[in-house]
Formats: C-alpha cells, structure tokens, sequence
C-alpha cells in the first residue's frame, strides 16, 4: 500500500517539474534572482514571495533592504541561507563597491537571519534579546529550515551577531539612523528608522497583504509597537513580509488583524469551543484573501488559544 | 487518485464478505494489519463514516495536536478506543460515555505524521472505525514534559480547572472542559519515567458518570478534555472530578459553571 502511493507521489513529484520547469531552475544553480528595488535615495528592497516556505522558493518569502552610504552599506536583514546572503552580496556589488559597514538583524527568525555566514561577522548587529534568542533557538531553526526547503540550505549555519546593538541614534555615513527596540512578533524586535530618507524598516512587525505569523507573538506589546512606529514622520515604509508603501497601509492591516485575532481567541475560549473547533472557523472576508490563509491563521490557533483557554478556565488567582 | 479508485474497488468485493474481510483501511496505513492483531483480536471492525476524528492535516505544535473524536452518528456507544499507527505509544486514550455523548475533544503528542484513529464499539460488539491522517514535523514523544522541567508542577499536580457551559457555540447540549495540571511524561525522554493519568471519572452531582477516560503516555501535558452532554440536559450543575494517575496520585475536585 506504501508503494501505491509512493508511485503516486513519484508521478506527481514528476508531473510538477514538467509542468513549472524546475529543472531550468535548478540548473541554474539555486539562484534566487533577487533584483534589488530603489525605494529612496541610497535604499534598496530586495522583496520576497507572499509565500511559505518551500522548496519551490528556498526560503526567499521575506524582504531584505540596504542603504549605500559614504561611509559603507548598511544592510537590512541576510536572508533564509548562506546562498541567499551570497546572492544578496552579489546583489549589493552591482550597485555599490563599498564595504560592508553593518548587518543590522531585525529579529531571531529564520529567514532574517541564517545568510549571516556571507558578511563580514564583526559587522553584524542585532539587540542583545535578538543575539540571545539565536543563541538559544537558532541552530533548531536552521536544522527546521533544511527540512523546508532542501538543498537551498547547503552550508548554512545559524551564526549568532557579534556586535549588540544599542537602542538610539547611529549616525553612519550622512545617515541618520534611529535603532528602535521594540517587541511583540519575538522578544525583542529592532525598527531602523532613516531619518535622512523617511524610510521606515518595521521588520516583522509590519506584515502587508500576508497574514502575519506568530509563533513567538505577544499580541499586547506588538500592538504597542505599532503604535509607536505610526508616530513617526517616515516617507517610505518597508515591511518585513510584504510590497513596499508610501503609507501607513501596512501598520493599519497588521494591527487590524491582531485586533481580530486576539479578539476571536478570547471569544471562541470564551464560548467553550476545542481547538479543533476553532481550526474549522471560517475567515472574515478582510483576513481570508490575504497571502498564506488560512494556513498562519491555523498556525496562530496553536500558538495563542492555550493561553485564552487557560484564561477562561483557570481565573488568574482563584485556586491557589 | 488510483487509490481511491482502489478503495471504492475493495467495498465492492466486500459486499456479502465476512466482516474481517474489511481489512482494506482507508487510512493506507503500513500497520494497520498488526493493530488490528493487537488491539482487536477476534474481533470485528468495521470502517464506519459515523466514526468522526478531527485533526488539523498539518500540526503546527507536536506536543499538543488537537484531536476531536465524535462517535454521536451511532446508537449505543458501550466505549472508544483511540490509537495513532506510527506513534512510538499507540494507544492514546480508551473513553466509555456514560451520560455524556460518545464525543470527546483533547490533545495528544506524536512523534511523525501518523494515522490517528478512533474505533467505537456498539452493543453488539462491532467497532466502528473512522480516522484521518495527521501530518508533523514531529518529536512531541520524546522531547520532556516543560512541566517536568519546572518546580511550579509538583506543588499543583492534579489541579483541576474547569468549565460547564450551557450554550456552547458548538452546539445546543451542555458542554464541561476540564484541565488537570500533570507533566504526562511518555518514558521516552531520557532519564525521565512515564508519568502520565490513567484513570478519570468525570461524574454528576448525584454520581452519574459523565464519561469514564482511560489516559496514556501520548495525552498532552496539563490534560485538557471537552464533552459534551445531549441535546435538552441543561440541569448539570456542577462535575466532580476523580481519578489517579500511575504513580498513585489521587485526583479529586468539583467542577462548577
Ligand atoms: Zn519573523
């Protein structure tokens, strides 16, 4: 019976290659084709797909940016591999010689981080929640990351930042940075403000037109994180999943769906529902038709309804 | 897909067939043959769609799947027997309804994507079998409990909290969840014994059983059970709940709404 449907899966497996032209893909050696985008004087986004992981995509489903200055490039995230950081290299060399000044990681996930092996290590910068966070989990990401995406991941190793990063202004090479320690989608969450271009990075607090994850989220401080990323005058915002806007479209929808989230956890623990209950609850119109629905949906039930359960089932204080 | 064509194939051949003849499981699964040895020797099963289980097709948390079993599209439910093929433990949970419906939602871990299925057996002795694959990355077997890594456990072992509602969302029966606070150790992480919940009595106030549940290993940490009476039962005020686990630990607390 397993061979039936190993031949099946063998049949499908092949079927797909025809069908997407994988090989041509493949021959070409895992090439990302990252094509960086001017967002602002100095800025580049290199976007990603409105996807998952996948052997498909290798990991490239996240956006990386960087900001050419007269005193070296500051680079906004490596990427899902070391081939990815590689290629976010080469990338960088077609628009700019100068060195690499700092690697500035947003947060401890996977494809944030993991192309950290292709940059200089004493440029590479996170907070000191971030370089605590990839000490502890990000040798489990990157194993994770093989399973999920293959052979893109060959020699990649979670590499922790060498330098912690300071909330506060950095000045580097006529750009004025503003770090901003922030929290809410992980522990610690780090936003790059350009206050020379108004160019906002939110990292993965800001999610645009793809369902947010969750899987380290603390909804109450993400919300307050948003917050105080609205506050500020920027230009050009670039979110960590999602196309780049001119205004504040994406902190609204994030924080929109974290609202609805949060709210249908409470309600369905409220209501007595089982997860598996919960799990089979269809999406409002607004939150169905974004990227990767209902999947990161299903994803958040199993990372926050426990806590709402416990909530309504074990009043904080009442059996001590 | 071939298969199905297969299967469609299988039921028809079975019709006038001796009942263990029903051997082609719907589930494909490599060990369903040795099961049913197992588990069902002598007996006979039969692959029923009044057999519901509910589980996400992909599990995002090994340690806690969301499992819902609901046997309610048969009459006479005497007990329920639930099992994942591929699970280092196989058996999950044994459940016999008394006044509450042959229904039962709680949360396993498993070790690789595995068929869980749950087999219900009538008053004539047949089991019923309906189940579904469910697909993880796995490892929740044999990783430690976080309860057995922390202090706050032993002081709370056996806790119970819970809820009675009446108008569930779910449906128009009343609804208990019961959580007990117990790290459920599976034996297979290093160094650290089975230590799980054997035995739980879920009772009425004038001592009616609810709903008698025989837990193993795979039961997640901090047990969480959903049941669900029938339809017009509104006067269940409050629940007690008994019972051990197999180290002798006593269970003992009233439920209120
Ligand atoms: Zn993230």
């Amino acid at each position: 019976m397993k061979t039936r449907l190993a031949i099946v899966t063998h049949l499908l497996f092949w079927t797909l290659i025809l069908i997407l032209g994988l090989p041509s893909a493949w021959s070409a050696e895992f090439d990302y084709q990252l094509q960086p985008k001017a967002v602002a004087p100095d800025t580049w986004v290199l976007q990603g797909r409105l996807e998952d992981f996948s052997f498909a995509n290798g990991g490239n489903i996240v956006n990386t940016a960087f900001i050419t200055t007269a005193d070296g490039v500051v680079v906004i995230d490596s990427g899902p591999s070391l081939r990815y950081g590689q290629q976010l290299l080469a990338a960088i060399r077609k628009v700019s010689a100068a060195p690499i000044a700092r690697v500035l990681i947003t947060h401890h996930h996977p494809d944030h981080f993991l192309g950290n092996q292709a940059f200089p290590p004493a440029s590479i910068a996170a907070l000191p929640g971030t370089i605590q966070d990839i000490n502890r989990e990000g040798k489990a990401f990157a194993e994770n990351m093989y399973r999920l995406t293959g052979d893109w991941m060959a020699g990649t190793e979670a590499m922790t930042p060498a330098a912690p990063l300071a909330p506060g202004t950095l000045e580097i090479g006529g750009h004025r940075l503003e770090l901003l320690a922030l929290a809410g989608h992980t522990g610690t969450d780090l936003g790059v403000f350009d206050r020379t271009t108004g160019v906002l990075f939110g990292g993965d607090l800001v999610f645009y037109q793809r369902a947010p994850t969750t899987p380290h989220a603390r909804i109450p401080a993400w919300l307050t994180s948003l917050n105080h990323l609205a506050a500020l005058p920027f230009q050009v915002l670039v979110p960590g999943h999602g196309p780049v806007t001119r205004d504040g479209a994406p902190l609204r929808q994030t924080r929109d769906y974290l609202l609805w989230l949060d709210q249908t956890m409470r309600d369905g623990a409220a209501a007595g529902l089982d997860m598996t209950e919960m799990l089979a609850r269809p999406l409002p119109p607004a939150f169905r038709d974004l990227a990767v629905q209902p999947e990161e949906y299903r994803r958040s039930v199993a990372h926050l309804f426990p806590a709402a359960e416990q909530a309504v089932l074990e009043p904080a204080g009442a059996r001590r | 897909m071939g298969w199905t064509i297969l299967r469609h194939l299988g039921a028809w051949l079975l019709i006038g067939w001796p009942a263990w003849v029903l051997a082609a499981d719907p589930l494909d699964s490599p060990s369903w043959e040795d099961l049913r040895k197992r588990y069902f020797a002598g007996q006979t099963v039969v692959f029923d769609e009044a057999v519901q289980v509910n589980a996400p097709v992909s599990a995002e948390d090994p340690l806690n799947v969301p499992i819902g079993v609901d046997a309610s599209g048969l009459a006479g439910v005497q007990e329920v027997r639930v099992l994942a093929d591929l699970n280092p433990i196989v058996e999950i949970l044994s459940f016999q309804p008394g006044r509450a419906q042959p229904r039962l939602g709680f949360r396993v871990k498993l070790q690789q994507s595995t068929p869980v299925r749950a087999a219900a057996r009538t008053a004539d002795g047949v089991w019923h079998m309906g189940g579904t694959w469910v697909n993880t990355t796995g490892g929740g077997c044999t990783l430690p409990s976080t309860g057995s890594a922390s202090a706050d456990w032993q002081r709370r072992l056996n806790e119970v909290s819970g809820r009675i509602w009446h108008n569930a969302a779910a449906g128009p029966g009343q609804r208990v969840r019961i959580r007990i606070i117990h790290p459920m150790d599976t034996g297979l992480a290093a160094g650290i014994p089975a230590f799980f919940i054997q035995d739980l009595l879920v009772a009425d106030a004038s001592g009616h059983a609810l709903m008698h549940i025989q837990g193993h290993e795979p039961v997640s940490e901090n047990p969480l059970f959903t049941l669900d009476l029938p339809e017009g039962q509104t006067n269940l005020a409050k629940v007690r709940v008994t019972g051990r686990d197999n180290n002798g630990n006593r269970i003992d607390a009233w439920v209120t709404p």
